[in-house]
């Protein structure tokens, strides 16, 4: 079975990003036509050249999201359990240089945090971390997942990656899915942003997909970090390293995620902007690629555009959600990872998304498939 | 034009269109039909020839340096049947390429996947290049491809039935979400359903009964390599698209205030 790693390395940053750039119209047109899209639309689609097309791109999303995923959005509720971390990522809050208080859950706070959750309805779940093996390492994980897993129908992971074993661990635990984004598939500035620590081995964390699926994961989420380098060609990278993944691990699901880079504590300014017309396209585009893909939207983004973006191809998506451990009750001032945008409570949010005519789906996941 | 090779394990081939040798009239036009293809990979079927005599009539008529033998085990009903016959094959022929077929059914012969898998699982371990008929099934392929074959043959329409791309739908996707060569095999009646078949984006076709059983099986040997190559040209050329650009009824992207 062939590595991702061993298909980025035919590729060169630069000439990827130039043939992007250099897509015309018709290039556009020709895969806004066809019903079945490869890479090569895919760059089209993400092309300057597709932005007088951004409409037709946003109708076809829809149909498309609707024909596949029907008049539903699925919600989810991230829980950090931890801001420790022993990396030095320049554009997150809980880089270890940053000096604030740092604090990991005991399993009686994990308990009041989900218990909110609960009250609010969530039955999806997503457990958040920083990078600090030792006191969060996949003992502390496992213990976590055994704790709540009886109250969630569907656990996922965001946390440091592991070993192919460790997930496997984990994976028999109840562990549904584990999402790793690559941040930046440009080697330079990868190293470049992360200096320090273990996240700085650029082929680990490359490689962190391929291991989820040997370990024989549910699901995996993929994505960038939109603004360290140029979004277009992230994203196509980040596109291609979907489709490795599809055909090599079948068995598993995939969903993709688009966090751009949010204000925090100690902040690093977006080197190339991307604006939410781009944001637009892109999702658009990775819909046009695939129209199986989970889309995934959290509240980094504004109350404006979660309201639009719901109807132009993500299903699934977050609300009232706290980026520092213990934010629900436990500690609400402690200090968050990044801003969130859309403050809205699950209930206003829950409201719009029903005024658009969407069902709210709560579980859709059975924990004891597994 | 011949640039676009195929590899299949150690081998490549210039030419994406594979032939059988069931059904002539005689060997000799076998032959001629087979040369005109330009085809180098030519099944043939164990059970049909006589291995150990070196006059045979069908394996004489093959020997050129072009053409690889490709042994089937057509008529065999079970896994343990189909790897007894390729390795009878691998002695007798001195090749480890087998393809795979596992029909209990005599009368459609249509292939039988649990025999087909467990069989092929078996024959990788034992070094062999595995080359499996199946029904166009995506999920079977995958699950091939896990155990270690190295192409798929996705049926187009019940053998012989000269019916054409029964299948498509299926075909497509198998086609999307391979990691080695799918091979539409079974089904294909004319030049152009192998044309067909070729546009969509298979890497070969394996055709048989349509030029054996044609009135003149040697010009018809020379269409399907014409179309083989044509389909395989507009592939790479991309095709057209088949219909226009969406037009916008009511605005969603409004709100980005472009
Ligand atoms: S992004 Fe993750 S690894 Fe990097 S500093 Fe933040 S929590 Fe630590």
């Amino acid at each position: 079975m062939s590595h991702f790693k061993t298909v980025l390395d035919a590729y060169n940053w630069d000439d990827t990003l130039q043939s992007i750039y250099n897509k015309t119209a018709e290039d556009v047109k020709r895969a806004l036509g066809k019903d079945k899209r490869d890479l090569e639309d895919f760059k089209a689609l993400i092309s300057p050249a597709a932005k007088p097309y951004l409409e037709s791109m946003a109708q076809q999303s829809q149909q498309l999201t609707k024909k596949r995923f029907g008049n539903t959005i699925q919600m989810y509720a991230p829980m950090y359990l931890s801001n420790e971390c022993q990396n030095i990522c320049t554009y997150c809050g809980f880089s270890m240089t940053n000096k604030i208080p740092r604090r990991t859950l005991t399993d009686a706070e994990i308990l009041k945090e989900t218990a909110f959750l609960k009250s609010k309805g969530y039955d999806h779940i997503l457990l958040v971390t920083g990078e600090a093996n030792r006191t969060v390492g996949v003992q502390y994980l496992k213990h976590a997942i055994a704790l709540i897993r009886s109250q969630f129908s569907n656990i996922t992971i965001e946390v440091q990656p592991l070993d192919q074993d460790e997930y496997e661990l984990l994976i028999s635990q109840g562990l549904y899915a584990v999402l790793v984004y690559q941040e930046t598939y440009h080697r330079d500035a990868y190293k470049k942003h992360h200096p320090k620590g273990k996240k700085s081995n650029f082929d680990y964390r490359l490689d962190t997909p391929d291991r989820l699926g040997k370990a024989g994961i549910h699901k995996i989420g993929l994505g960038s970090l939109y603004g360290l380098e140029d979004w277009r060609a992230d994203s196509f990278f980040t596109a291609l390293h979907f489709k490795h993944l599809q055909k090599t691990y079948w068995k598993t699901k995939y969903s993709m995620s688009f966090p751009r880079l949010r204000p925090f504590s100690g902040g690093l300014e977006p080197k190339v902007e991307m604006t939410d017309s781009d944001l637009v396209q892109l999702i658009c585009a990775f819909r046009l690629l695939d129209e199986d893909l989970e889309l995934s939207m959290s509240t980094r983004e504004s109350e404006v555009f979660r309201d639009h973006i719901v109807n132009l191809g993500i299903t699934s998506i977050s609300a009232e959600s706290k980026t520092n451990p213990g934010g629900y009750v436990v500690e609400k001032q402690s200090l968050e990872q990044f801003e969130i945008s859309d403050e809205r409570s699950t209930e206003s949010f829950t409201k719009m998304l029903k005024s658009k005519g969407l069902e709210v789906v709560w579980k859709d996941w059975e924990n004891n498939w597994q | 034009m011949k640039t676009d090779n195929l590899t299949i394990a150690d081998k490549t081939f210039q030419s994406r269109l594979f032939t059988g040798t069931g059904k002539f009239s005689n060997s000799k036009i076998m032959r001629d039909a087979i040369r005109a293809s330009e085809s180098e990979l030519v099944t043939v079927a164990l059970k049909r020839v006589n291995a150990t005599d070196l006059g045979d009539d069908i394996l004489t008529h093959l020997n050129h340096p072009s053409i690889h033998l490709l042994p089937n085990t057509s008529g065999v009903r079970t896994a343990e049947e189909a790897v007894f016959a390729a390795q009878l094959s691998r002695e007798a022929l001195h090749t480890n390429w087998v393809k795979l077929e596992i029909h209990p059914d005599p009368k459609y012969l249509l292939p039988d996947p649990i025999e087909t898998l467990k069989a092929a699982e078996m024959l990788v371990k034992a070094g062999f290049v595995v080359m499996p008929y199946i029904h166009a099934d995506p999920v079977l392929c995958k699950r091939l491809e896990d155990v270690g074959v190295q192409c798929v043959m996705p049926l187009g329409a019940p053998i012989g039935s000269n019916k054409g791309l029964k299948t498509l739908d299926f075909l497509e996707i198998i086609i999307a979400q391979s990691n080695v060569p799918v091979i539409v095999d079974a089904g294909i009646g004319s030049p152009s359903h192998a044309a067909q078949a070729m546009e969509l984006g298979a890497d070969a076709v394996l055709v048989n009964t349509a030029i054996a059983v044609s009135q003149n099986p040697i010009a018809m040997g020379t269409a399907f390599k014409l179309a083989v190559e044509a389909g395989r040209l507009a592939y790479n050329a991309k095709l057209a698209p088949p219909k226009n650009t969406a037009e916008a009824s009511s605005p969603l992207t409004s709100f980005l205030n472009l």
